[in-house]
């Protein structure tokens, strides 16, 4: 009677746990620095398995290049590596002049060296500002953030937009810098090197920053060129390639500069590598500063380049070219190139086939944070899941330029 | 004052059919001369057409031999040469030498009713996101890939969108089901 009013018995099992638990990190997640999702297979805290899930921002870019006249393209190119807008206009007008065979003059070869090194700088300050910030050291993100913002003042100065600047044209420059630009240009450059030494004293020796990424995320030199990774990732693993020494464009052999390498292949050599790169390019911002000399900035190829407002005003045929580029675009003769540079965040790679006429027949997009982000599967596994934020900030991904 | 191009236009359409190619080049045809359908040297690119069938076993020879060491796959993309063409569609293999510093470019051609071609990831795996992005894009399907999915589209998208028969705007609005 009375063992009738009594709670039932749980019943203890003595099992091995089944621990493997399926998570999904992003889209929303902020340090997936965008759209990305990762769909993890967690051991306890250890990842065992991380499948990317990308395609959220796909916009059908290549697709629209195909329905758009060649210089109509270029602000389609601004809007893929948003961090970086610079260096995908110059890939993108320089697989354009391959294919047309333009001769740049040596004031827009300058300039365009000169904006692309500020404009890396700006990239790699976002990547050391937000990659604090996933790590937890907060404070650096607004030092990083305050010389991004004199950088992108300059670009504003120079092209009118900060994000979407559009400056390069095929043929040469949307047009010259204004005046007072150099003035500012060295003021920057003078303020630079003590803000880097400001960033090593916040995070370099900081023991939380170095536990955090000292051994993690290991990929091996082998492995990393079997992966296809470039730029400073790929020098982090202690291999020296550097487009601009490779394959040198727009005068590169001529600058006096170091390609920085890391042999730890962790989070903490790719950290060091870039912060190494911040001196560099700023070495050859100073050196591109110091070359600029009066000049046009224009290739002389009337069909293809827009004219002068003055010579449009004053000679017939200079306003004809304008009305024929502007309303039916320039033909450009059929054939096909690939151009890579040297981007920020690695080789940035332009595909461009033309059939002849003004529309490219196909342009596509060689990515370095694409083929980056591909082999985040393999450096993830065995990782702990706090880890993977930090690799992600490590490979540094945009991925607008992802999706495309 | 509109002369400058004129010249650039007749070099490049004149330089595909030069017959005598660059020392490297004419070794690797020596090597294997029926792994050559085709040699266009132009715009200071090299490209070589090459027969579809053994494009994993070019690939796996280019990357270890001597001459060349192509240990770095840079690119691989797909194009739609047009829908009337013969052969539709073409995948191109951009290739680099980490150590030697230059590139090729592989070229395969293939028509609409026979798009298979064989996988290369077994190569460089980096090949696995070309690949799956070739797929989505033109629907180029490579025989032995680990894990041949839609990457950039969703899963149920209808068609490949970078065919030049897909409308721009598509064939109608995407909605998630």
């Amino acid at each position: 009677m009375s063992t009738a009013s009594l709670p039932p018995q749980f019943e203890v099992v003595d099992r091995p746990l089944d621990t493997q638990m399926t998570i999904s990190m992003g889209p929303q997640h902020p340090s997936t620095h965008g759209v990305l999702r990762l769909e993890l297979v967690l051991d306890g805290e250890t990842v065992v398995k991380a499948t990317p899930d990308i395609g959220y921002l796909h916009t059908g870019m290549e697709k629209l290049f195909e329905y758009k006249k060649y210089q109509q393209g270029i602000v389609i190119t601004d809007r893929m590596d948003y961090l970086n807008p610079l260096g995908n206009n110059l890939a993108y007008v320089m697989a354009g002049e391959k294919l047309l065979g333009l001769e740049i003059p040596e004031r827009a070869q300058t300039i365009r060296v000169l904006m692309c090194e500020l404009q890396r700088i700006a990239s790699h300050l976002v990547w050391l500002g937000t990659h604090a910030l996933d790590i937890g050291a907060m404070t650096v993100f607004f030092y990083c953030f305050r010389e991004r913002e004199k950088i992108l003042n300059l670009i504003e100065a120079a092209s009118g937009g900060r994000l979407t600047p559009s400056y390069f044209r095929i043929g040469g420059l949307m047009m010259d810098l204004p005046a007072g630009f150099e003035n500012r240009c060295k003021q920057f450059l003078n303020d630079f090197p003590p803000a880097v030494d400001e960033f090593h004293t916040l995070l370099t020796g900081n023991k939380i920053f170095q536990k955090r990424t000292q051994g993690v995320g290991y990929i091996s030199a082998e492995d990393a060129i079997d992966w296809g990774l470039s730029g400073p990732c790929l020098r982090g693993s202690g291999i020296a390639l550097d487009i601009r020494r490779a394959n040198p464009y727009c005068s590169y052999e001529t600058y006096d500069f170091d390609i920085p390498t890391e042999s730890d292949c962790d989070v903490w050599a790719r950290y060091m590598v870039r912060m190494r790169e911040l001196k560099e390019s700023h070495k050859i911002s100073v050196q591109a500063l110091s070359r600029l000399k009066p000049g046009p900035v224009k290739a002389d190829a009337p069909k293809v380049v827009l004219p002068d407002r003055q010579a449009m005003k004053k000679h017939m045929d200079a306003l004809i070219h304008h009305f024929l580029i502007v309303a039916e675009g320039f033909d450009v003769p059929e054939g096909e190139v690939y151009h890579p540079i040297e981007a920020s965040k690695g080789e940035l790679g332009v595909y461009m086939k033309s059939n002849g006429g003004p529309k490219p027949a196909r342009v596509h997009f060689r990515g370095p944070s694409f083929v980056n982000l591909s082999a985040l599967p393999d450096i993830a596994r065995g990782e702990m899941i706090a880890d993977i934020v930090a690799v992600i900030g490590s490979l540094d991904i945009v991925l607008g330029e992802i999706d495309r | 004052m509109a002369e400058p191009e004129k010249p650039e236009a007749s070099s490049i359409s004149s330089q595909p059919s030069e017959p005598t190619p660059s020392p490297l080049v004419a070794a690797f045809q020596r090597e294997h001369p029926d792994w050559v359908v085709q040699v266009i040297e132009a715009l200071g690119e090299t490209t070589l057409v090459v027969p579809k069938e053994s494009i994993a076993s070019i690939c796996s020879f280019l990357k270890t031999w001597s001459e060349t060491r192509f240990d770095f796959l840079s690119d691989l993309c797909g194009a739609d040469r047009g829908v009337e063409e013969e052969p539709r569609f073409e995948v191109n293999y951009h290739l680099f030498s980490t150590t030697k510093h230059h590139r090729w470019r592989l070229k395969v051609l293939l028509n609409e009713d026979n798009i298979h071609v064989d996988s290369v990831t077994g190569v460089w795996r980096t090949a696995n996101w070309h690949e799956r992005e070739t797929f989505d894009l033109f629907g180029v399907v490579f025989d032995g890939h680990p894990d041949l999915r839609r990457i950039l589209l969703p899963e149920d998208w209808q068609g490949h969108s970078l065919r030049k028969d897909f409308p721009l705007r598509g064939y109608e609005p995407y909605s998630l089901k």
